[in-house]
């Protein structure tokens, strides 16, 4: 660690909580610095969303909105820097990634806010793992980086706000939708419907979605039991759905697929936050159980975009010593609305059975259903299985664990947060490859390309 | 900036709008991205650099997540199958 | 009270290979294992079977518990992961270089073939060595095996055989009785304490905790072929006092290469230490610099048990304590993997009274008496 990037505050997460903690740290005088993995900030929910192509409206897009006020704030931006390792003494370490190159660069700071946002849930089912199979979350990433669905069949299945908004997203660019498989019974989406009344925004976004989606059928309180190959090739062909009493089988190109989110607690766990129940633990002024280390946004609770934003701004504005009495109570009724939404989205139990004996759970070390279930928890399955023990260190197959197996999750969190070059781990001296890390490039470039 | 852009995926010059992650050019390409440990093709998953199903080997360099990773002109891209 | 010929406390690979072997023999074995592999040398090693010729008492047993590894890959499961790759010792300068013919004929003198490699062939053997080193020593009939699925094979063994196995832990053990956490108490008419770096049951053990680290990467089949480790790797692992590390890489069935290896006293928290891990891997980086750009999934740390003059406690407790039914089989040090199998048999032996396959003396617990005393320089 010779030369470091020092700040009064980091942010790490450029998500809407993030941009708003530090947009508002920022406007109060301190020196910030946002990082994000992605390559541009936004986000889950605005990532890599083209904000230039509304002229329909007058108002600009609230991303746009958000990040032109990142910008005039003085917050530094710095894009495709997945953070590996963090420190409560004050340091997080990065990996800068380029298409030819990666480097390790040291950020210090004086005080750290996590927006580390949420991920998807994932459960196995047979033929999950078919290239044709995606995320709910990760088919949508995936159109907005340029891949196209138009003409394709899809459905969308699984549980969660995200189904419909997928959907449309799916539908406007060029797809047929052929169903959306929501597992969650009417009769606990009801009450759910009833709480959107008191937040009218959300109900704005809910049934825009449902009349862009007229042409799909929007089926509560059933789910995909298996993908179906095509008989010539690997790819998907249909889906076995059901509903508890019937199953028959759609025809279709592709399948989204995904199980509300989970949040991204691994940083905090490794900064020695703590946490409650799988949340990071936070008082009203987003401060976590480590002095100096806030936590805003989805790791705190899965509450949407607005509560992320009130958070991120509660928590800029603590970092300069300032309290906002109206904010906190708006952010308490947005976690009435994320009470809510667990309730109505909770899963099912039949999804438990799911996975067949020989349905692989974890895919980076293609671990059956069966091998886990021959142990008692993670510690020991791990050990004689390498389930959990590749490049995604179990931020796929933990969550399922946990749900099918009821399987904590291991709590000891050591660097490498995610895979790393070697030299990340080793002394800027050992590799002539590590640059000066002065020389940050990209604050530049990240803004051209917004 | 050029509208598309030509890498090589698999040896094959691929034309994508620039913009493209390499994983959507992949998909476009129609390549599977890697064969599992017991040898069953995959595909990319989540979207958003959690899974790493969408490892590939590019500008030589094995592993990468390619969903985090976008399109430059003159790009190889190999998959291990 | 439940009642056993013999009671092993601790399932590491260690008391698992002894569970075995007195199954094997026809004893009613009852094994405590503590429930989970989680936190033990063996869940936490490298798995490198390698004849080491720190002195000789080590070179003689791990020479024989290599050879009884032979005898066992053919039974041992996929799981166990069991490659005969052979060992590299690799020569980086002319001081290097010196020990290898001296290692050469010392290792013939206890019947293991190892050939001589030039410059050219050691670049040969392993391409992604740094240009330069000028020499090494293989050592082929070495192999590497994957711990914990090899302990759990032994317990797995043990239990086909009739042993019982106690997922708790041992609150006490002496004069034929132990005692468990669960308060269930079992009898035997002997008590085997293959307890690792844990000294509980015993605080008369002089065994301290050796820490290190370790690193893995992801799959990069055909990178590395051999276990390679540098020469000075062995004196570095015979310092008793300095925090060492040595450039020693692994390549496991998977394609994935293990990364070690540190060595360090007095630090007894399991937190990887970046300093430490960073000296370590730019050991490995300096004879491997294309490892440098390599995708590392994971570091951890474990906990070698280490006597004070480096061999393990094998026999009866004796002279560490006045309890008859006590036995040991603890403190392996960097080499219990590989010492396991021979550690089981001798043991046994001296409880038949047989005659072992070697000489058993340097290993008898009894010799540590004068030095319990004796405080660490
Ligand atoms: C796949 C997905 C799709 C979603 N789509 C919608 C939608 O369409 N509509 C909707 O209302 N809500 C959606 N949500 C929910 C949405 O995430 C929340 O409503 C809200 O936007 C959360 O904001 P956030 O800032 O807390 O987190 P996020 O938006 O998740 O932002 C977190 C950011 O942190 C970055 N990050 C995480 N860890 C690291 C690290 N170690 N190093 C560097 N960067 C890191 C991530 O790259 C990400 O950009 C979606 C969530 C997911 C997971
Ligand atoms: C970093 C590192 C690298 C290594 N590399 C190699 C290598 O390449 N080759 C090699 O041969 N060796 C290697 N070793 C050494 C090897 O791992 C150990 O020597 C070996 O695993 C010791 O096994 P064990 O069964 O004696 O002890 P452990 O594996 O520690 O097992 C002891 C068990 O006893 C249990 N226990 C303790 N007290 C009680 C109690 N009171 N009641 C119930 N249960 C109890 C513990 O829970 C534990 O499970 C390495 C070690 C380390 C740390
Ligand atoms: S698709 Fe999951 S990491 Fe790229």
């Amino acid at each position: 660690m010779s030369q470091d990037i020092s700040s009064d505050v980091l942010v790490i997460g450029a998500g809407p909580a993030g941009i708003a903690a530090a947009t508002i740290a920022a406007e109060q005088g301190l020196k910030v610095i946002v990082l994000d993995d992605n390559r541009q900030p936004g986000g889950q929910i605005w990532r890599n969303l083209s904000t230039a192509h509304h002229p329909s409206t007058s108002k600009r897009h609230p991303k746009q909105q958000a990040l032109d006020r990142l910008y005039r704030s003085g917050a530094q931006l710095l894009t495709r820097r997945v953070v590996f390792n963090a420190s409560a003494s004050g340091f997080a370490e990065a990996l800068h990634e380029t298409a030819t190159d990666s480097n390790v660069e040291t950020f210090r700071f004086q005080q750290l806010i996590l927006a580390t946002g949420a991920r998807e849930r994932f459960l196995p089912f047979p033929g999950w793992t078919l290239p044709g199979v995606f995320g709910v979350g990760g088919l949508q990433a995936l159109t907005r980086a340029g891949y196209p669905v138009a003409g394709k069949h899809i459905a969308v299945t699984g549980t969660g706000p995200l189904l419909l908004a997928v959907a449309a997203h799916l539908v406007a660019a060029g797809a047929t939708v052929t169903t959306v498989a929501e597992q969650a019974p009417m009769l606990k989406l009801a009450p759910f419907a009833a709480s959107l009344w008191r937040q009218p925004a959300k109900l704005v976004q809910g049934a825009r979605y449902r009349t862009k989606l007229r042409s799909a059928t929007y089926r509560t309180g059933c789910w995909v039991v298996k993908a179906i190959a095509s008989p010539d090739s690997h790819t998907l062909s249909a889906i076995h759905m059901t509903d508890g009493t019937r199953t028959w089988t759609e025809p279709c190109d592709l399948l989204a697929c995904g199980y509300y989110l989970v949040p991204n607690t691994e940083l905090a766990q490794l900064l020695g936050c703590a946490l409650r129940g799988s949340f990071v633990q936070t008082d009203a002024h987003q401060r976590t159980s480590i002095l100096g280390i806030f936590c805003v946004g989805e790791p705190t609770g899965i509450a949407g975009l607005e509560a992320a934003i009130m958070q991120g701004k509660i928590a800029g504005l603590a970092c300069a010593g300032k309290s906002t009495p109206k904010l906190l109570r708006r952010v308490m009724k947005q976690q009435v609305f994320a009470k809510n939404l667990e309730y109505a989205f909770a899963l099912r139990q039949e999804l438990r059975s799911l996975p067949k004996q020989d349905t692989i759970v974890c895919r980076c070390e293609d671990v059956t259903f069966a091998a886990m279930q021959a142990y008692h928890g993670w510690t020991d399955a791990k050990l004689q299985t390498r389930c959990g023990m590749g490049p995604c260190q179990g931020r796929v197959c933990g969550p399922a664990a946990e749900f099918l197996l009821g399987w904590k999750p291991p709590i000891s969190m050591r660097q490498p947060l995610y895979p790393v070059p070697l030299r990340a781990l080793s002394s800027p001296l050992a590799s002539t490859s590590k640059v000066a890390i002065n020389k940050i490039e990209g604050i530049e470039s990240t803004k051209e390309r917004i | 900036m050029p509208e598309t852009l030509a890498l090589k995926i698999n040896g094959q010059l691929v034309e994508v709008p620039s913009g493209t992650s390499v994983a959507a050019a992949l998909l476009i390409a129609s390549q599977p991205f890697r064969l599992s440990v017991i040898g069953e093709p995959r595909a990319a998953l989540c979207g958003m650099g959690i899974c790493f199903e969408c490892r590939a080997v590019v500008n030589g360099r094995a592993h990468r997540r390619t969903c985090q990773l976008f399109c430059e002109a003159g790009m190889t891209v190999e998959t291990n199958l | 009270m439940k009642s056993f010929d013999i009671l092993v406390v601790g399932a590491g690979i260690v008391g698992s290979a002894v569970a075995r072997e007195c199954a094997l023999l026809g004893w009613q074995v009852g094994v405590v294992s503590g429930g989970t592999l989680a936190g033990s040398a063996t869940a936490a090693g490298m798995g490198h079977v390698v004849v080491m010729d720190d002195s000789p008492a080590q070179l003689a047993l791990t020479a024989y518990s290599q050879s009884l590894w032979h005898q066992l890959a053919a039974h041992l499961p996929k799981s166990a992961e069991y490659e005969g790759c052979g060992t590299i010792w690799v020569a980086a300068d002319d001081e290097d270089m010196v020990q290898v013919p001296a290692k050469h004929a010392l290792y013939a003198r206890f019947g293991i073939e190892t050939n001589i490699l030039s410059a050219a062939q050691l670049a040969h053997a392993e391409p992604n060595l740094r240009r330069g080193l000028i020499g090494g020593l293989l050592v082929p009939a070495d192999g590497i095996v994957y711990p914990p699925a090899v302990a759990s094979y032994f317990l797995a063994e043990a239990t086909r055989l009739g042993a019982e196995i106690f997922p708790a832990r041992a609150v006490s053990a002496a004069h034929g009785e132990v005692r468990l956490n669960t308060g269930a108490v079992l009898a035997a008419d002997r008590i085997v304490l293959a307890v690792g770096a844990d000294c509980k049951l015993l605080p008369a053990l002089p065994i301290q905790r050796r820490k290190g680290h370790l690193a893995i990467t992801d799959r990069y089949p055909g990178f590395v072929r051999h276990q390679l480790v540098e020469l000075g790797y062995l004196k570095s692992a015979h310092t008793l006092t300095e925090d060492s590390v040595a450039f020693n890489i692994q390549p496991r069935q998977t394609g994935q290469l293990l990364i070690g290896s540190s060595r360090q006293y007095g630090s007894t928290g399991p937190e990887i230490e970046p300093e430490m891990l960073r000296r370590m891997l730019d050991r490995a980086i300096e004879y491997m610099p294309s490892l440098d750009n390599l995708s590392s999934l994971r570091t951890w740390t474990g906990f070698r048990a280490a006597t004070p003059d480096k061999l393990p406690c094998i026999g009866s407790a004796s002279g560490l304590s006045d309890d008859a039914t006590l036995w040991l089989a603890t403190g392996f040090e960097g080499l219990g993997i590989t010492n396991a199998p021979g550690a089981a048999r001798l043991l046994v032996a001296a409880m038949t009274a047989q005659t072992p396959a070697i000489d058993v003396t340097p290993y008898l617990p009894a010799r540590m008496k004068a030095q319990v005393s004796m405080p660490y320089a």
